[in-house]
């Protein structure tokens, strides 16, 4: 990343400069050594006599599955040795092969987690690994969308840090526009048109004003904060009797699927938002890469020159893009309020804008990494839930630190070579 | 986006060389041009449209304006005399709150708002300052929070762990806070350094990181917890340590605003009369460039971030020391790292402006409680107002556009100027 920072791209007058493809990074193989002493330190040194308990099922599952109980310090100081094991296999992949495969750090990272589990959820009390996974998912769908509005506007060189704002906006008008019409799909028409506000403002200063996307971001979110808190104070909150009651989306089960033990639960048993974001993250993912569309917003977000020269107009396609971008951030802001708790309160996205925006840049501007990105930081904070009512020896500020510190490391090591749309915050000047 | 800050650069100079070289008109219409389309007036401009769009919230939510416009076509009059209440008498309680308090009979208690505006603006503009520095150096630093709150706490924790006589343990003090406050950032400026990591992303984690870890210390016995309390809340900062008082204790303006008054002329010296601030600048300007000329470029962003950090540690030093000298809690950032951004936007990342910009944010604060307690107005008005300011700040254009201004260096009716160095706050 820091050679391609060095040149810029635009006026770059020299033809297509090749880049280095065998790069041996030592990145991975200290990352996972890391996380191995880590383990080393955690399962070995601080073992925990007793036993953990994972519980699978539900009290209101149809099937059932047993109880499985482990004695917790030898299979953490096992799995801890088998981490330990894989950073040293990693060091030998780097310096035979050159690179770390992707599923070797993916098993790397199971490994870890299950024995962090069995470490930390090591007492009388079972750990529910089914509303782990359900919270999980429940916490993670506003990042989805975020993320999801993220990469459209990345993708088109718009950088989207008014995520934030947007989510805010949606939540607010959902909840003004459910609770004074009583219909909770006018909520979430709302939401997405809350969304597309703010976008345009985006858009409009980002687009035709030149000024710079971070910047306009930032103050973006500051105005949406400040205009909710506002409106909550002066509208939802003087008229309590109509507005802002609390309504929340039922849950609709899908038949057959929501039956299947643990995976039924988790992923067919929600209300329709969450759906919504099933076909949006596959709509996205298959517009991006498969449709004419979504060549053309890689194009003005790559290479915006080029695509103005085949008579995209760039401007246009980025300006369409990023309002709907908007419209799909906005509807997760509808999640805050008809999703979960029914009502709006001040400041109730608390930063989750922000991570989406991380989720974005983790998941390497991919609607699909992205998503994962997104369940991970939503698995990250339901763990600091669940290890907070079994009772855990972690505080839990360090799990709520937890999807930070990843994102850090990611973009910091991990990610390293990814690399964002050619032009992503670059405004484009025709002529 | 990683590329956008470094990429940036080269691109905006393009389309002005593209612009056509304007007629010459005549010398002093080209003065008035000048000045009709040049900073201070677009900045003044925003000031007002702002307060425009403030007066318009505060009239369409004001229940006498609401209940006046039921019969508008019967009597009209009605609701301009409520709109003219509504907002007159928010906007002359923002004043009184702001600037000079008319309804009191002495001056010394009638200056007391002014004196509340200065102690609001003191840690705005030590924010500001170190946003405007990273800014300088083609750095967004977005980490204030978590530099204020890692920057108070070691400050804090230095002042009650290592009591010291009066000036002594007050200068310790302040300077552990703003070795916290540089250490915090220059991680992000390391990060950037060595592995590309872009500041944005690591300087809104790092926020997070540092408002658990310092949630987790203050709720943890012997960490930054009061002794024999089960408060998340740290001990009172001992006399010794505290900032005191500028004009007595009557009025809470400390010497932290004096200290503001000189990390100002510190910027200022270090930005355009240091060869260290003559490298910022020319990283800032074109990275490219300044490696070419043999500036190592990798080391400032690591010194730029580091200082940067210092400033605005220094602003958390003003919470801890002087602001609530009673002990914080987690959440004693006030929101100060995002408003620091607004300063350094509005002063255009210039000493005098953000010092201005500190000013002006500092009086919509102290005056936006008033507003709200004596006209219902929410204070949330401010952070409105507040960023409607910069966004129109960092579109010369638009604000040209809606008063037909003219722009700087074109002839009459010549293509329009891109904004995009004015908004990049060079």
């Amino acid at each position: 990343m820091t050679a391609a920072t060095e040149t810029p791209h635009l006026p770059d007058p020299s033809p297509i400069v090749l880049e280095k493809v065998e790069v041996r990074s030592w990145k991975v193989p200290i990352a996972l050594s890391v996380f191995a002493l880590g383990a080393v330190v955690l399962f070995i040194a601080f073992a925990r006599s007793g036993h953990t308990t994972f519980r699978f099922t539900q009290s209101v599952d149809a099937i059932k599955l047993p109880d499985l109980t482990v004695p917790s310090a030898p299979v953490s100081i096992a799995l801890a040795i088998v981490a330990v094991l894989m950073a040293a296999a990693s060091w030998w992949y780097v310096a035979a092969r050159g690179r770390v495969p992707g599923w070797f750090a993916a098993v790397f990272a199971v490994v870890f987690l299950v024995g962090f589990l069995d470490w930390a959820a090591e007492g009388d009390r079972p750990l529910p690994f089914t509303s782990l996974l359900l919270g999980a998912v429940t916490l993670s769908v506003p990042l989805v969308f975020g993320a999801l509005g993220g990469v459209i506007g990345e993708r088109a060189g718009v950088v989207n840090v008014a995520i934030e704002g947007q989510l805010l906006a949606g939540a607010f008008c959902s909840a003004l526009v459910a609770s004074s019409t009583g219909s909770m799909t006018a909520g979430l028409v709302a939401a997405a048109a809350a969304g597309v506000l703010v976008a345009f403002i985006l858009a409009a200063f980002a687009i035709k004003y030149l000024v710079d996307q971070v910047i306009v971001g930032v103050v973006i979110n500051v105005l949406v904060t400040g205009l909710t808190n506002f409106g909550y104070s002066k509208v939802l909150a003087a008229d309590p009797e109509h507005l802002n009651r609390r309504m929340t989306l039922p849950d609709l089960p899908i038949p057959g699927l929501a039956q299947i033990p643990v995976i039924g639960p988790v992923l067919f048993d929600h209300s329709i938002i969450v759906y919504i974001a099933y076909v949006a993250v596959a709509a996205v993912w298959y517009g991006l890469f498969h449709t004419r569309w979504g060549l053309r917003v890689r194009a003005v977000g790559e290479h915006p020159q080029a695509a103005d020269t085949v008579g995209i107009n760039v401007n246009g396609t980025r300006f369409w893009n990023v309002s709907l971008a908007g419209a799909v951030a906005g509807l997760g802001g509808a999640f805050f309020t008809l999703g979960s708790v029914g009502i709006f309160t001040k400041e109730m996205t608390a930063g989750q804008g922000y991570i989406a925006l991380a989720a974005v840049i983790f998941g390497r501007w991919d609607p699909i990494r992205a998503t994962l990105a997104a369940l991970l930081f939503g698995f990250a904070s339901n763990l600091q839930n669940t290890l907070g009512i079994i009772g855990s020896p972690v505080p839990s500020e360090f799990l709520l630190m937890l999807p930070y510190l990843v994102t850090i490391f990611a973009v910091a090591g991990l990610v390293g070579k990814s690399r964002a749309p050619a032009a992503d915050g670059v405004p484009y000047v025709k002529g | 986006m990683s590329e956008a800050t470094e990429a940036r650069t080269p691109e905006e100079r393009t389309p002005e060389a593209s612009v056509p070289a304007p007629a010459e008109p005549g010398r002093g219409q080209n003065l008035l041009r000048e000045i009709m389309g040049g900073s201070l007036v677009i900045s003044v401009l925003a000031v007002l449209i702002a307060l425009v769009v403030g007066a318009v919230l505060i009239a369409v939510t004001d229940p006498a304006v609401q209940q006046a416009s039921g019969y508008f076509f019967a009597r009209p009059s009605d609701t301009f005399q409520a709109i003219w209440n509504a907002v007159g008498g928010a906007y002359t309680s923002l004043f009184q709150g702001a600037i000079y308090n008319t309804g009191k009979t002495d001056f010394a208690s009638g200056i007391q708002p002014l004196m509340n505006t200065l102690s609001a603006a003191t840690p705005l503009i030590f924010g500001g300052l170190g946003i405007a520095l990273a800014f300088r150096i083609g750095l967004f630093n977005i980490g204030g929070q978590g530099q204020i709150l890692i920057a108070g706490a070691f400050a804090g924790w230095v002042a009650w762990s290592f009591p010291m006589p009066f000036p002594l343990g007050l200068i310790v003090a302040v300077l552990a806070g703003i070795v916290g406050g540089a250490v915090w950032a220059g991680i992000v400026g390391w990060l950037k350094a060595r592995t590309g990591a872009h500041e944005v992303i690591v300087t809104i984690m790092l926020n997070y990181v540092a408002f658990e870890l310092i949630s987790f210390l203050l709720r943890t016995p012997g960490a930054l917890q009061a002794p024999g309390t089960n408060n998340p809340k740290s001990p009172a900062i001992p006399a010794a340590a505290q900032l005191p008082g500028l004009f007595g204790v009557r009025y809470t303006v400390t010497w932290a605003f004096v200290l503001a008054v000189a990390a100002a002329f510190a910027y200022w010296w270090l930005m355009s009369r240091s060869s260290l601030g003559f490298r910022f600048r020319a990283v800032g300007e074109n990275p490219s460039a300044a490696r070419t000329a043999g500036i190592g470029v990798e080391r400032m962003y690591v010194y730029g971030m580091a200082i940067a950090g210092g400033f605005v540690g220094l602003a958390g030093v003003n919470q801890v020391l002087a602001a609530a000298p009673g002990g914080f809690s987690s959440g004693f950032d006030a929101g100060l790292g995002f408003d620091a951004i607004t300063v350094a936007l509005l002063g255009r990342s210039r000493p005098a402006g953000v010092f201005a910009a500190g000013l002006l944010f500092g009086a919509l604060k102290s005056g936006g409680y008033l507003m709200q307690a004596a006209n219902d107005v929410p204070v949330d008005i401010v952070l409105i107002v507040q960023s409607i300011i910069v966004l129109f700040i960092a579109a010369p254009p638009l604000v040209r556009a809606i008063f037909r201004l003219p722009t700087p260096g074109t002839a009459p009716k010549a293509r329009r100027r891109p904004a995009v160095k004015e908004a990049h706050g060079q």
